[in-house]
């Protein structure tokens, strides 16, 4: 037999091995889990260790049944609580990625149209903000926001109001801890896009009849749409499932579903409960976005 | 489509509206000018061209004379003079209300719309009724010939395809003066010859004045009823193809057209029609065609293009030829014609182009053969520097 193995094979290994890798990994870190939590959240919570029921009774005396129920996921429709959450959390995150899409854009084609090397100063500010740890941003906004913090007590100086303003622990200050942390993450794919546009398509469309607004209505905004679209997801996806800033933004209202969550495993340690939180959470970020891709490939086909 | 009272050949001024002072221009520029900082791309230029010409600009790059067609179609705005169109002033009408269309060099197609969206842009933002829209788009797509591919996007065209497109998006608006910028730059060879006679049967049947940038001078020549010779912000010479060819004004014009032989010469004596010279370290005397003045004794310098010269082995004595002797330093043979280098007596090197007229499968002059030069005196023209 041939004792070396023929180039041909060892390339056809290799190239195997790099398509498998991202594949590897998300079958690992991604879908194992994912499987593991779904699989809890059809158990009954048990004060024991692990504490929910197993999948399975493989004791002789139970005949072999399986002890999936779908209780929790009953409970979550009983309880109005939940469907609150959930809607709550979909209204912000939202108006958030409305409102990180209206600022990112003009940021992101500003930058996609000043010369270099001002350009990567630019992009540098962008990114800026991760050199520093977001909890520490977040408490940074906190000093801000107070009742005794920098806005207020400013304002009160120049006289504007004479009672400080309860900022700190609504819903705004919720927005503006998510617009803030988020909008790198719009900015970037946004101004990937606008940096490759041919600027004589927009010149094209002048000459061709059509005023500024029609020429970034007809022509930039299309072409900007892969760009919209990433941007929209990468804000929108975190922004969902977002707990730290509504833990300390957000007053006791601002139930967001990162905060329910948060509190079924940790305060109530209802781990099958808590899992069917998670995996409709997944659900609701998984299915408009299968919806979307398919809705895409029609209109290529 | 033809449009016969638009034509430059049917006006009263005839083939050439230039030179007929009764003619209105079509486009004017009135001392044109834009700066850019301190530096002027164009400076204050002058220009009359008539309805149905195909008028070239052609220079380097650099030049001035992408700014100058990005003034005509309203992208920059100039910081001095005036663009007047059809007898009115266009100076501060945006892009979008010009009755100018531009095909760009990159042809700028819109790559998220069909061929047959492309094409019908212009007309949409006219608010042109739907069926009429259509219409003018099937027209216009068979008149470029790209019936077959109007549901196709740009990505599955080929650059020809895309050129065309380009092309019919900027006509179906009927436009007063098409804008071509370097139209056949990034075409291979065969397909530029091709696309350049359609282009000039095209403008032919619609009677559409076009103005075309180029850097090429073999683009230039073939294209255009007029060239217009750009350097450094300005017009260097304005003129017929054959007129830049054969009377450059000066050493550029006639380097960017080809090449030119240029020798040192001496006026003898001038009377502001002809002028005669002696050419540098040689007794020859020659005699052409000058409309410019010049005291006798001024140094000037004579061009000669390179198939003006014959070439020979025998003294040549034909009337009024001017003749210098030298040996064939280089030569190379391109089937149809040879080009020689010939070191003259005086050590000048003078290339000669000369038309193979005999079949012979042995080179008929070779490497170091002393040879004889002439070329027909009224061949000379005077540039100066």
């Amino acid at each position: 037999m041939n004792p070396v193995v023929n180039p041909g094979k060892r390339d056809r290994l290799w190239r195997s091995f790099t398509i498998a890798t991202p594949y590897l990994w998300l079958l690992l870190f991604f879908l194992v889990p994912f499987a593991i939590v779904l699989k809890i959240s059809f158990a009954d919570p048990l004060v024991a260790q692990p504490p929910f029921t197993p999948f399975f009774d493989w004791s002789a005396s139970a005949g072999n049944r399986v002890l999936a129920t779908l209780d929790n996921y009953r409970f979550l429709l009983e309880d109005q609580l939940y469907l609150v959450s959930y809607l709550k959390s979909i209204k912000i995150a939202l108006i958030s990625t409305g409102l990180c899409l209206l600022l990112g854009f003009p940021m992101a084609y500003a930058i996609a149209l000043t010369p270099y090397p001002w350009r990567n100063l630019l992009l540098l500010l962008v990114i800026l903000p991760f050199w520093t740890s977001f909890l520490l941003r977040v408490y940074a906004w906190m000093v801000m926001l107070g009742k005794q913090g920098l806005i207020n007590n400013m304002l009160i100086s120049v006289g504007v109001i004479d009672q400080p303003l309860q900022m700190l622990y609504t819903d705004g200050a919720v927005y503006l801890g998510i617009v803030y942390t988020y909008v790198p993450f719009m900015i970037l794919p946004l101004y990937a896009t606008l940096e490759r546009l041919n600027p004589d398509l927009h010149e094209a469309a002048a000459d061709l009849g059509a005023r500024p607004l029609q020429v970034f209505r007809d022509v930039t905004l299309p072409l900007a749409m892969p760009g919209i679209i990433a941007g929209c997801l990468l804000v929108f996806i975190p922004a969902l499932g977002e707990y730290v800033i509504p833990a300390l933004l957000g007053g006791l209202d601002s139930l967001m579903i990162g905060r329910t969550l948060y509190d079924e495993f940790f305060v109530n340690r209802d781990w099958p409960l808590a899992s069917a939180v998670a995996v409709v959470l997944l659900l609701i970020l998984i299915l408009p976005i299968m919806l979307f891709q398919r809705l895409q490939q029609e209109a290529d086909a | 489509m033809t449009h016969p009272d638009n034509r430059a050949s049917t006006g009263e001024g005839g083939t050439t509206p230039w030179k007929d002072s009764s003619q209105e221009p079509f486009i004017e520029l009135q001392s044109l000018s834009k700066h850019f900082d301190n530096f002027a791309a164009v400076d204050d230029v002058s220009l009359k061209i008539y309805r149905g010409e195909l008028f070239t600009i052609l220079g380097g790059s650099g030049c001035g004379k992408s700014t100058l067609l990005r003034m005509l179609a309203g992208f920059e705005q100039p910081s001095g003079g005036r663009i007047l169109i059809d007898g009115s002033d266009i100076t501060a009408t945006p892009a979008y209300e010009r009755p100018v269309n531009m095909m760009f060099q990159s042809y700028a197609v819109f790559p998220h719309m069909t061929v047959e969206q492309n094409v019908a842009y212009g007309l949409k933002k006219e608010r042109m009724p739907k069926d009429q829209v259509a219409q003018r788009v099937q027209e216009m797509l068979k008149m470029v010939q790209l019936s077959d591919f109007a549901k196709r996007k740009p990505d599955q065209l080929s650059g020809g395809q895309s050129q065309r497109v380009a092309l019919a998006r900027a006509l179906i608006k009927r436009p007063k003066v098409l804008l071509l910028d370097e139209p056949l730059a990034a075409l291979d060879k065969k397909l530029r010859e091709q696309t350049q006679f359609e282009l000039m049967n095209l403008q032919d049947q619609l009677g559409i004045t076009f103005v075309v940038v180029t850097h090429d001078q073999e683009e230039a020549m073939t294209l255009a009823t007029r060239i217009a010779v750009m350097n450094a912000g300005k017009f260097v010479q304005i003129g017929t193809p054959s007129e830049v060819y054969e009377f450059p004004q000066n050493r550029f014009v006639a380097d960017f057209f080809g090449q030119i032989n240029a020798f040192e010469a001496t006026v003898l004596a001038s009377d502001g029609e002809h002028l005669s010279v002696r050419l540098e370290n040689s007794d020859s005397e020659i005699r052409t065609r000058h409309n410019q003045r010049l005291e006798p004794g001024t140094r000037c310098t004579i061009g000669v293009r390179p198939e003006k010269l014959l070439i020979s082995t025998e003294a040549p004595s034909r009337e009024g030829y001017t003749v210098t002797r030298g040996v064939v330093e280089d030569l190379a043979y391109y089937g149809n014609r040879s080009l020689y280098r010939v070191r003259s007596q005086d050590g000048h090197v003078i290339q000669v182009s000369a038309q193979n007229y005999q079949r012979s499968a042995e080179l008929l002059l070779e490497w170091d053969d002393e040879v004889f030069l002439s070329w027909d005196s009224s061949c000379s023209v005077v540039l100066t520097q």
